[in-house]
């Protein structure tokens, strides 16, 4: 193997490099970015950048102790891979042009879903780039008479803190009756509710879009509700979540669900291997063919894809784990908590907004949620690892 | 080597204390304990990992 090429110019992508590197590898590294910038750290895009706290110099991602020019790697940035020959191992360009490979990273992660029939208007953001990071905050800096977020999963909280804690009036909608209903279940959801409506927030649950209006010059003005009523607005942002980027990947032969499909180890076929946003493997520690869209497991999974490269050929098992920050409280979750578990407080309380959640799942405790209650969350999330059992985790 | 943090951007997550428990400590009142300003050259590649991990960007090192 010298010839490497990293499709996605991200955490994932990024690490690959830095694990290739790290572990001695010498030979060529290309790596394609559709976006224009090198690699950058998303997180603070809905958070510091947005609220005008930081600035983008805070944003590149750095190997440690050197600079990203010492990683040595070709870049192509600015251009999207836009398909993939697998036999003649070549990875084709919106240019028009072709690079060649004998060993192939694909983290090309997520790409944001927008509403059905969503016009392009002037006011009406998606968040996922730098770009449009920086769009969002510019028409915030106007000081918008109302914003909207569409959509109370972990980014549209964020943003509809990030936008109240400006000083901004901000209605927050949501398509079912308890925010992030799915992943941490009803009863907990409805605390993460509690929160925003504590700050302000117009959360209006069980709310759809049927539309937006416009001023007839390509401006949004309102947006229709499924209630039938329509709210005025100057700048609103959808967050319904992301989609893997495998557009370009479809008759390549690699098997595409959900994501690229790839082996316990993240192999997708001979010499290829996917990580972050894009990669779905079965993760043994669950039983459960998974694709994770945190930004941690971009980062170990980029890390754990580069060694697979170099030989090694451990299963991929992780706990994941991600966090969100909204206003003063610092949410955190590990493992795989779903609506239908058993929820068990077992340390602080829910009035204090401090407090440590187990979830638990056929005997087993497969999640924990924690708010403003970090170390706890990590002893938690190694029980989970060390498949520890429903009753023993509440026993402690 | 010499571990270096920014208190001003640690959020305490605990990543640290997963990689490198030897140095990094979330206590009970979820603020970090360095335990180690120094910690012996053995160490270094779990260090690296906990720089690696943190999601703040909160740590750093010095030789």
């Amino acid at each position: 193997m010298n010839n490497v090429v990293v499709v996605g110019a991200s955490l994932a992508g990024f690490r690959a490099v830095e694990e290739l590197r790290h572990q001695g590898y010498d030979g060529a590294i290309t790596v394609i970015g559709a976006e224009p910038h090198l690699p950058y750290d998303r997180p603070p895009l809905s958070k510091q950048i947005l609220s005008g706290s930081w600035e983008t110099d805070r944003l590149p991602l750095t190997p440690i102790g050197k600079d990203v020019a010492d990683l040595d790697v070709s870049w192509r940035l600015g251009v999207a891979a836009s398909g993939l020959d697998l036999g003649a191992r070549q990875v084709d360009l919106a240019d028009g042009s072709h690079v060649s490979f004998d060993a192939l990273v694909i983290a090309c992660g997520a790409g944001v879903r927008t509403l059905p029939g969503q016009p392009e208007l002037a006011g009406l953001h998606t968040l996922r780039t730098l770009d449009d990071c920086l769009a969002l905050r510019a028409d915030l800096d106007a000081t918008p008479r109302r914003v909207v977020v569409v959509g109370a999963g972990f980014i549209g909280a964020e943003v509809a803190a990030t936008a109240r804690q400006r000083g901004l009036d901000v209605t927050l909608l949501e398509a079912l009756a308890t925010p992030l209903q799915r992943a941490l279940g009803d009863a907990m959801g409805a605390v993460c509710a509690d929160i925003h409506r504590d700050h302000g927030i117009d959360l209006r649950l069980s709310t759809g879009v049927d539309g937006f209006d416009d001023d007839g010059h390509g401006r949004l003005t309102g947006i229709r509700l499924s209630d039938g009523t329509t709210i005025e607005a100057d700048v609103a942002v959808v967050g319904v979540g992301v989609a893997p980027n495998t557009g370009w990947l479809e008759g390549s032969g690699l098997t595409i669900d959900n994501g690229v499909v790839c082996d316990e180890t993240c192999l997708a076929a001979p010499d290829v291997v996917a990580a972050g946003d894009i990669a779905r493997w079965p993760n043994g520690l669950f039983d459960e063919v998974m694709r994770v869209e945190h930004w941690e497991n971009a980062q170990e999974q980029g890390a754990h894809v580069a060694r697979r490269l170099l030989g090694q050929l451990d299963a991929y098992r992780p706990v994941p784990w991600f966090w969100s920050d909204q206003y003063d409280r610092k949410i955190q979750l590990a493992g795989r908590s779903s609506a239908d578990d058993e929820v068990q407080v077992v340390d602080g309380s829910i009035e204090e907004r401090r407090f440590v959640a187990l979830y638990g799942r056929a005997g087993r405790l497969v999640g924990v949620l924690g708010m403003n209650r970090p170390r706890p969350v990590m002893e938690y999330r190694q029980l989970i690892a060390a498949g520890t059992s429903w009753q023993d985790a509440l026993a402690r | 080597m010499r571990v270096v943090v920014d208190f001003d951007l640690c959020e305490s997550n605990a990543l640290c204390m997963q990689a490198a428990p030897e140095v990094f400590e979330v206590r009970d009142d979820d603020f970090l304990y360095v335990l180690q300003d120094n910690p012996p050259e053995e160490l270094r590649s779990k260090v690296e990992e906990a720089v690696r991990r943190c999601p703040k960007q909160a740590i750093s090192l010095e030789d």
